[in-house]
């Protein structure tokens, strides 16, 4: 087995330079030691069932979950720089924990926008202080990238005075969808996209965990039927028709940035697991790293790394400017940190040989949970398209010359 | 046409690729990609300082671009004549 050192080096970690915002100091602290418990421990929670309750409680009251929400909803108002520097610590040595973080981001995000008042009291406070674990649920067997074609029906009941709804629908892949104490779930309302809060302890929901995946393994995921389970009319978020464009696209988008910085934290991992193996590794009598083939897999690897880490700062400072923004650059981010994660593990398992694939392999591990990234949040695929049309858009209309006059510069598009 | 309703105009022909008229239904043409929904709101928060949330978010008040023009002033008006607001301007 190569040699890890116990936290990041300084060769693939950045430190939050001058002038960045400091306030997440105690956070990032939090991080690193849930990190290093993680780097022990990561690879028995991917073998045997997943992450264990106890971490997942012990997480949740640390205040690392959703703490990008503003302090007056309990979280700690994170800068979405500091969040992401966080996200790619423990991203770096467990994707499931790091997926934790994800889906109570991705709820609390869909909840702060498109929430009521009322809502946003109810649930952020819980959300940020750990006493409820959320799960998202709009995955289903007839609908991956194509949300808009989910079949799980909401309905007004009619005996209750229209004052409860009525979900029933089969959901998949939700990540901690095993222990999660609330989902937001994604369903049509009188043929339109509707979101709504189903708690997982009402009558009709059912859980139904999912093991031996490709990755991911140690995330909990379930997949969930709810059988005509009825909830107050008051957790439906936003109006009927703006379930999917508006909740679960915020919720989207928050979770491509987490999974963009979890990748960062992967991708850099990996460089330095292979980077430690080829520099002390021998094979007769020449080190590992004066193979130029090797040299060539590192020095790729490192390149990608440090590209989607660039671009995924790019992110978070664009999503400074506040809800809404950031959302193209969140894409690009993703895109390709979910590349460099999955090209650099591919390497670093080629580079450390057999120690690569043994059981406990960081690399390994990585290799498995970065091909999921790619498939999740968006495909690679499908990022691309979304990414063409922001190009087709900002110069197909500069050479038409249409509008001109007007032309505004949208979310996201650089000066 | 009114400058707030030239530019969601101009916005809206930029990101959907196509001359988009005042009353034209843009959503139930079907050019809007899922992204799409969220730019627009981005883009009238920035673009007239003001705040979209959720007690504002009918389908209808972004439609058209004559809705949103609508809507803006509502936002944008004094707080207690809004509709005569927009009227007068």
């Amino acid at each position: 087995m190569p040699r890890v050192p116990e936290s990041g080096s300084d060769a693939t970690t950045t430190d939050v330079p001058p002038g960045e915002p400091v306030e997440s100091g105690d956070l990032s602290r939090v991080a690193a030691d849930l990190a290093a418990d993680a780097h022990v421990r990561a690879s028995r929670w991917d073998q045997d069932g997943g992450l264990p309750d106890s971490v997942r409680k012990e997480v949740a009251a640390s205040g690392l979950l959703a703490a990008d929400l503003p302090e007056r909803y309990g979280g700690a108002g994170l800068h979405p720089l500091a969040l992401g520097e966080i996200t790619a610590r423990i991203g770096g040595e467990c994707s499931a924990l790091r997926g934790l973080l994800t889906v109570q981001g991705m709820v609390a995000a869909a909840l702060l926008r498109w929430g009521t008042e009322a809502q946003r009291a109810d649930w952020l406070p819980r959300l940020a202080g750990g006493e409820l674990t959320a799960g998202f649920a709009a995955t289903e067997q007839g609908a991956g990238s194509a949300l808009g074609s989910v079949e799980t029906r909401i309905e007004a009941s009619g005996r209750s005075g229209h004052r409860e709804l009525v979900v029933s629908g089969h959901k998949r892949w939700v990540t901690f969808g095993a222990v999660a104490d609330v989902f937001l779930v994604l369903g049509k309302y009188e043929g339109r996209p509707a979101a709504v809060l189903v708690d997982a302890e009402r009558a009709g929901v059912r859980r139904e965990p999912v093991n031996g995946q490709l990755g991911m393994r140690g995330a909990r995921i379930a997949h969930l039927s709810f059988d005509g389970v009825r909830v107050p009319r008051r957790q439906l978020v936003a109006p009927p028709g703006l379930g999917l464009s508006h909740v679960v696209g915020t919720a989207l988008d928050h979770g491509r940035f987490t999974v963009a910085w979890g990748c960062v934290g992967m991708a850099e991992a990996c460089v330095e697991d292979a980077a430690t193996h080829a520099a002390v590794r021998r094979q007769g009598d020449i080190p590992l790293g004066d193979h130029q083939l090797v040299r060539s897999l590192l020095a790729r690897a490192a390149v990608d790394a440090a590209g989607a880490r660039e671009l995924a700062r790019r992110a978070a400072q664009a999503r400074a400017a506040g809800p809404g923004h950031g959302v193209s650059e969140t894409l690009m981010a993703k895109y390709a940190a979910a590349a460099a994660a999955a090209a650099g593990s591919r390497d670093a398992v080629q580079v450390l040989g057999s120690a690569g694939c043994a059981p406990d392999s960081r690399a390994a591990r990585h290799f498995r949970d970065a091909k999921v990234m790619e498939i999740i949040e968006g495909a690679q695929e499908v990022s691309e398209l979304h990414i063409a049309e922001r190009l087709l858009r900002r110069f197909g209309d500069a050479a038409r010359g249409t509008d001109r006059h007007v032309r505004p510069r949208l979310p996201g598009e650089s000066p | 046409m009114n400058d707030v309703t030239s530019q969601i105009t101009g916005f809206l022909s930029a990101a959907l690729r196509r001359r988009v008229e005042p009353d034209d239904d843009y959503f139930a043409q079907g050019f809007a990609d899922s992204l799409f929904a969220l730019e627009l709101v981005t883009f009238v928060e920035s673009r007239f300082a003001l705040t979209v949330e959720v007690e504002d978010l009918d389908l209808d008040s972004f439609r058209t671009a004559n809705r949103i023009t609508e809507f803006v002033r509502r936002k944008t008006g004094a707080p207690e004549s809004g509709e005569a607001h927009a009227e007068g301007s």
